[in-house]
């Protein structure tokens, strides 16, 4: 990948995104993006290369998208864009203009916590916390593709997300619960 | 006192929970000060190397850059990175928070940079130009004890840090009685801990009143306080450590690291906030991995299965430098030599030597899964050749229930245990006999199908001070306030252990309250007095404890209090589910009412300190010693060498329990990571002193579809060493499994000879085994 100027980005190890650029690069190279997160639409002027995680933390400041590698994966920055699970730390901001986002933040509805945050509360699907944003983001697409998930499916369903401390068991107990309660 | 147990021991839903399920609580990368600078350090590509020069003109060019600074910058104004432990051998490299004239491991900072924003200061610090001029590498352990090797730190001319001898009992004896003497070589592979949230520091500095606030990531905010003070020649009541939520520890976070130092000295020169989060890559290079052991173990034993004598003879690969307790690590293993088992001789000697790498340290279990992993492992080597049962041999060497308190020959004194009730609870379970006659059947048909159990015992609830290099009490205070509310301060620092429901579910029992009315409180040593923090399985079995005790002594005072305005003697009055009762005219008060009076104080008995609150520092006795059996079945195949988990049976007993779900939570993490030593993960580093095992796609933490649903139970034998009979729980998943998996999958290649295969057990290795 080639940037305006014969810039050659450096990328990271699994060459999915862009770590940082010759700094001689322009200044002005900025882009106007605009976006949907949680149903609210917001505007930004971002350099090309800001990823959206960068994006929904520290410009928007919704800091319940976690970061745990900034390589894609331990899942714990995982987000729905247009309804479907994307890792934020893999995404360009840019990529999001004009997307849907739902993170973390927006699952609860009117102070009613989502079946899947329920699950995780109920089930401790959770000690730490800082995989759990990423992990129930991820859980609620998959309960969107398969409603009805076996253990196996969960399992294999949740290979993008890395848990340290629950060793999963609690987790795909958990998204078997919620599964049963929204198909119910 | 007596109370109604109404939530100890259920399985109660964490108040920790909500905020976090709804990503609303705050870990450091999420607190943000206006105007933070952000930080990024330069680390060295190289694992040995002098520094020639250092240009950092273009990066401090860069728009947006502020500084950068160097080891010159630092060298004589910010102290070096603490070692905890004293002895009077022990050699300490000075390791100062940026590399001065040479670098020592891959991953060394040796700068800097710090600018408005992370893009800005990661462009700049590629613009360093460092003239490195590489030198000798030593990466291997075993190799940098050889007299011949190149050595390291030249003050000292040799790469042996220390050797640490331990065991009693005449050893030369046991060995000469012996009807066999087995022998094997272990490697215990370092491995990395990777919390999810890697390392964060964010710094404050009030330069009008003096005053450091450090926000960090931490398992041990005071002892850092302390620390971080002493590096920087502040005044100790001067500096702040705060612990928001953390993200996993396991160990990795009890320690104080170059950066907590370097962000405070960076924030006192430029008057800023400044922040600074570790990469995955840097917490890979810089953030303390585990184990990193290799040796020889040699069993006496009689040809009826007795156990005589046990000899170790090890090389901890500790590292290029001491960070907090790199080298008692391997000491803890001396510790548990004797299992659980009664070996009336053992003796260790182990070396520790520095290499090119980054330090070790405590990584869940530390230095006890080391023991026990040796310890179980040889046991089956045992088994196999005296032609024994593995189960029949562990059974017989065990210590009886009435035995304890029982002193090892590694001198250290098990408090309580029936280890026969959980291993017989576990064969139950697993159907043992049944079992092995499947495996016959199995093997008769050509497949590979392995039985391995582990029964363990390991030492927690870390514990008496005279043992510990910083102490080990731990410190609670309790305060009821004027409107009945109660407000816990403890000194431990849980980051995912779930102390802030178990606490609230102890004194709400205690005081016959609603245990929503309980706030926790810990991790900001500007509010919580001192604590040691939570490490070693402590945080119940000794913050518990101390939490128990200061309870007690609320409830005595309120007590006082109660008997003067109800007109009563005090002697007459009993503490019944929150009420104080038996007073004349069946007059009673609650804890509410008593707390309210206390404050008001219009009436005080004599002699009555005005509020309801007190604190009790805790010093235990003895550590405690969890036990318990893990049963692990395991199928490999043939062709591909894929190993399949068929079941996983965990029997554990950490004595009382206060909340089972919590206690569910930690065993099952404790299986996941130890399984993981025993299947996917290990540090590697080449002869260069490159870590190939950089990122996560090369070091391989399990996912879910990796791991089995676990089986669990338990048995109960409290502990005698605390008021609450508790024995801590944090670390034993990690401890049994490790070897419960390992000797099921040398069970089941024993048709192909094998005796033993080093971990991890991935694929290639087993098909290697099976088609050799
Ligand atoms: S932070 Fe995005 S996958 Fe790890
Ligand atoms: S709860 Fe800690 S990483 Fe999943």
């Amino acid at each position: 990948m080639r940037l305006a100027g014969g810039v050659l980005p450096k990328v990271c190890m699994c060459g999915t995104h862009i770590l940082s650029l010759h700094p001689q690069r322009k200044e002005e190279q900025r882009v106007k993006i605009s976006l949907s997160i949680n149903g609210t639409q917001h505007e930004a002027d971002i350099e090309p290369r800001f990823l959206l995680v960068h994006l929904i933390r520290d410009v928007i400041g919704l800091t319940g998208t976690h970061i745990g590698c900034e390589t894609s994966i331990c899942g714990a920055c995982t987000v729905l864009l247009d309804g479907k699970p994307v890792k934020s730390c893999a995404v360009l901001a840019v990529q999001a203009n004009g997307g849907q986002v739902t993170t973390i933040e927006g699952l609860a509805k009117d102070g009613q916590l989502h079946p899947m945050q329920e699950a995780f509360w109920e089930c401790h699907g959770l000690q730490c916390g800082y995989c759990t944003p990423g992990m129930i983001m991820a859980a609620c697409g998959l309960l969107k593709e398969t409603p009805n998930p076996s253990e196996e499916e969960i399992r294999h369903g949740l290979e993008g997300n890395i848990c340290r401390c629950t060793g999963y068991q609690h987790i795909v107990d958990a998204v078997k619960y919620a599964a049963d309660k929204m198909v119910a | 006192m007596s109370f109604l147990a109404k939530y100890i021991g259920q399985k109660v839903k964490r108040t920790e929970d909500p905020r976090l399920i709804q990503g609303i609580g705050h870990y450091v990368d999420d607190i943000k000060l206006a105007d933070t600078l952000h930080v990024v350090i330069l680390r060295s590509p190289y694992a040995h190397a002098r520094i020639n020069a250092i240009n950092t003109d273009a990066a401090k060019r860069v728009p947006g850059v502020v500084a950068v600074y160097t080891g010159a910058d630092v060298a004589g104004k910010v102290g070096n990175v603490p070692c905890a432990m004293a002895h009077p051998e022990l050699k300490v490299p000075a390791f100062g928070v940026l590399a001065q004239t040479k670098v020592f491991f891959v991953g060394h900072p040796v700068a800097a940079v710090v600018a408005q924003n992370k893009y800005q200061a990661r462009d700049a610090a590629d613009l360093i130009d460092v003239d490195y001029e590489p030198l000798d590498v030593v990466s291997d352990g075993e190799k940098a004890a050889q007299p011949d090797s190149p050595v390291i730190h030249e003050e000292f001319g040799t790469n042996i840090a220390l050797v640490h001898n331990a065991g009693v009992g005449d050893i030369d004896a046991a060995f000469a009685q012996a009807d066999k003497i087995v022998t094997q070589r272990l490697v215990h592979q370092r491995l990395a801990p990777i919390s999810i949230e890697p390392r964060g520091v964010l710094a404050q500095y009030f330069p009008g009143e003096h005053q450091l606030n450090l926000w960090s990531s931490t398992q041990i905010p005071h002892l850092m306080r302390t620390q971080v003070s002493l590096m920087l020649g502040m005044p100790e009541n001067r500096v702040r450590v705060v612990t928001p939520e953390v993200g996993g520890g396991f160990g990795c976070k009890l320690n104080v690291y170059a950066e907590e130092a370097l962000l405070g000295w960076i924030a006192m020169q430029l008057h800023k906030p400044v922040k600074w989060i570790e990469g995955r890559r840097e917490n890979f290079q810089a953030t303390i991995h585990g184990r990193g052991q290799t040796g020889t173990v040699q069993v006496a034993v009689k040809n009826d299965g007795t156990l005589l004598g046990l000899k170790y003879d090890v090389i901890a690969d500790i590292g290029a430098y001491h960070q907090l307790l790199t080298p008692a690590i391997p000491t803890l293993t001396g510790l548990m030599l004797s299992g659980c088992y009664k070996i009336p001789a053992i003796s260790m000697k182990c070396t520790e030597v520095f290499t090119n790498k980054m330090s070790t340290d405590a990584y869940r279990g530390a230095g006890r899964p080391e023991a026990t992993y040796l310890v179980e492992r040889l046991m089956d080597c045992v088994a196999r050749e005296l032609n024994m049962d593995p189960v029949e041999l562990r059974r017989k060497n065990f210590p009886q229930p009435d035995e304890f308190p029982f002193t090892t020959a590694c001198g250290v004194i098990y408090d309580s245990g029936d280890y026969e009730k959980a291993l017989s609870k576990a064969l139950t379970i697993a159907d043992y006999q049944k079992l092995r006659d499947e495996q016959k059947a199995a093997r008769a048909a050509g497949r590979v199908m392995g039985i391995g159990v582990s029964t363990y015992v390991e030492i927690c609830a870390m514990g008496p001070s005279a043992a510990m290099p910083a102490g080990g009490w731990e410190s609670a205070t309790i305060r009821v306030e004027p409107t009945g509310k109660v407000t816990v301060l403890t000194g431990v620092s849980p980051h995912g252990q779930g102390e802030e429901t178990a606490f609230a579910q102890i004194v709400g029992d205690m005081l016959g309250i609603d245990m929503n009315d309980v706030l926790v409180v810990h991790g900001d040593t500007a509010v919580v007095q001192y604590g040691i923090g939570t490490f070693g399985s402590r945080g119940l079995a000794v913050g518990g404890a101390a939490l128990v005790c200061a309870t007690e002594k609320v409830v005595k005072k309120a007590k006082k209090l109660a008997a003067h305005l109800l007109g009563a003697d005090e002697a007459s009055l009993t503490f019944e589910d929150g009420k104080f009762v038996g007073a004349p005219d069946d007059k009673s008060l609650t804890i509410q009412e008593v707390a309210l009076a206390a404050h008001t104080a219009a009436s005080l008995p004599e002699d009555f300190e005005p509020g309801l609150t007190a604190t009790h520092f805790f010093e235990p006795k003895n550590f405690t010693f969890p036990s318990g059996t893990h049963i692990c079945v395991v199928e490999i195949d043939r062709e591909t060498g894929e190993l399949e988990i068929k079941r996983y049976i965990a029997v554990d007993d950490c004595g009382n329990q206060i909340n089972p779900l919590i206690v569910a939570g930690q065993v099952h993490g404790g299986i996941a990571q130890g399984l993981a030593q025993a299947l996917f993960e290990e540090v590697v580093y080449d002869e260069n002193g490159q870590l190939l095992t950089g990122e996560l796609m090369d070091y391989a933490v399990p996912k879910a579809h990796q791991l089995p649903r676990y089986e669990l139970d338990h048995t109960v034998t409290p502990t005698p060493v605390n008021p609450l009979g508790a024995k801590g729980v944090g670390e034993a998943g990690t401890i049994g499994s490790t070897p419960a998996v390992a000797n099921a999958v040398i069970d089941a290649l024993a048709p192909f000879g094998v005796k033993h295969v080093d971990l991890p057990l991935r694929p290639e290795k087993l098909w290697r085994m099976m088609h050799n």
